[in-house]
């Protein structure tokens, strides 16, 4: 324990490697997840039509999918043998590197951000909409208006989803492959380091892993909390 | 200008293929304040929102400034921005007392919003809390709130739904006092909703009885109280109808 507290003190340079990576690849994660999953949820939250209902079922069940199952899923698709590995453009990501992990991880949060933005928009109350077109707003505008509304909702919708990812493993580990000083990430280290016996190191991680989760949840209640002040 | 604000024609509103609203005619006249009263589910607030061109009639038409439409679709957004509906149950955007009042005229890109909405909170008494946040504000103070966001955009028709329902008496005379002023010194014309008589009687210049959708009756405010034509408007008027 005082050797765990000892490597993260004296900022050991592979340790550090390690947790930027991790915070690196969820973060450009979230990134295009909410790009996704922002606008997504807002139209599921706002429209009415037909298959909704089906839409919102096979939503909720991205929520729940397995990180190990969307790695495997991703690993047979990007593998030189798969539907886009095979494919053999410059530009798709290969496996093993953090772009791969990061596409495994972009799956993972946008079902999860646009389901808590969907949630968030379907809690402004529906006549506000009809009350701010009365005031002279064009459809368009009250739309804005109830998504302002709803924007504390989805910014704990990103904070949630990037605290869900960075502390995921199965993905991460079938993509990146955990490479030291390439795909290692937090996660994935403590795996390897427990197997190891390197319980100190393992240690390190996980408290700083600890740390960041408890960080993440401390910004989601602070703003909830704002919410219902 | 003409003499009459609106005009409606066969007007028919069914949901779910009940017919909830069915006026062959109805006037308003520019300037004017009109009661509608009648008990609950008369259909006084729908006909309020056919009035604020909000939702389409199931049959019939209604003219607005002299131009007849039978849906709302068909009319352009500039007419739709002369009229301003305050809800029974008003809905406020989570932000300050200012914002809110000036949520109408940004959205029409209007210039001098700060002197404006201030104006119009010492209007309605709000100016020393036009920082508060709309969720601190109480029952009475958040109707003034939707009166003034409706009132800033200096609307030629002001449409009220029951606008101190639950309201203690003290809210209710200042309420009463802004929609007095807003018709004799703006020139508003307001159709306001009530199913308390006293209020149609304290306000209104014309009153219209709805019973079960229909129109029964409309009068000048004195005649309709002091000589009602009809049977339902003299139970009303007696407070014997049951509602």
């Amino acid at each position: 324990m005082r050797h765990a507290l000892r490597l993260l003190w004296s900022g050991d340079r592979a340790l550090v490697q390690i947790i930027g990576l991790s915070l690196r690849v969820s973060a450009t994660a979230i990134v295009f997840a909410g790009l996704v999953g922002v606008p997504l949820g807002s139209w599921l939250g706002l429209r009415r039509f037909v298959g909704r209902r089906l839409a919102v079922a096979l939503l909720y069940t991205g929520m729940g999918f397995p990180p190990v199952v969307v790695g495997l899923f991703v690993y047979l698709l990007l593998s030189r043998n798969g539907v886009l590995g095979s494919l053999g453009w410059p530009w798709m990501p290969r496996l093993f590197t953090p772009a791969a992990m990061v596409i495994g991880q972009v799956i993972i949060a946008t079902p999860l951000i646009a389901g808590f933005t969907m949630a968030a928009v379907m809690g402004v109350d529906p006549n506000l909409r009809l009350q701010l077109i009365s005031l002279g707003a064009t459809p368009w505008q009250a739309t804005w208006a109830v998504l302002r509304e709803a924007r504390l909702g989805v910014v704990v919708s990103l904070v949630a989803g990037f605290g869900s990812v960075i502390s995921e493993v199965g993905a991460v580990m079938l993509l990146g492959g955990n490479i030291e000083g390439s795909t290692r990430v937090m996660t994935t280290a403590i795996v390897l380091e427990t197997g190891k016996g390197n319980f100190d190191v393992a240690l390190a991680m996980g408290m700083v892993l600890l740390g960041i989760t408890f960080a993440i949840n401390g910004v989601v209640l602070w703003l909830q909390g704002k919410a219902f002040d | 200008m003409g003499e009459w604000v609106y005009q409606v024609e066969n007007l028919v509103k069914a949901y779910n293929g009940r017919q909830v609203l069915n006026v062959p005619a109805l006037d308003v006249r520019r300037g004017e304040i009109l009661g509608l009263v009648g008990p609950s589910g008369a259909g006084k607030s729908t006909l309020l929102r056919l009035l604020n061109l909000l939702e389409a009639p199931t049959g019939g038409r209604i003219a607005f400034e002299g131009r007849w439409f039978a849906s709302p679709a068909e009319a352009p957004l500039e007419l739709r921005r002369r009229v301003a509906l305050v809800f029974q149950r008003p809905i406020l955007l989570s932000a300050s007392v200012f914002d809110n009042v000036a949520y109408g005229l940004r959205i029409r890109g209007c210039r001098d919003v700060r002197s404006r909405v201030e104006e119009v909170l010492a209007r309605v008494g709000m100016l020393p809390m036009q920082h508060a946040p709309s969720r601190t504000l109480s029952g009475g103070e958040l109707q003034r709130v939707a009166l003034a966001r409706a009132l800033v955009v200096e609307p030629e028709v002001l449409l009220l739904d029951e606008p101190t329902a639950n309201l203690d008496p003290g809210h209710v005379k200042a309420i009463e006092a802004i929609v007095r002023e807003a018709n004799r010194a703006h020139g508003t014309t307001v159709v306001l909703v009530t199913h308390n008589i006293f209020q149609a009687r304290r306000l209104a210049q014309r009153v219209g009885l709805l019973v079960g959708g229909r129109l029964v009756e409309v009068a000048p405010a004195q005649a309709f109280f002091q000589a009602p034509q009809t049977e339902e408007a003299r139970a009303f008027v007696a407070g014997d109808m049951v509602y």
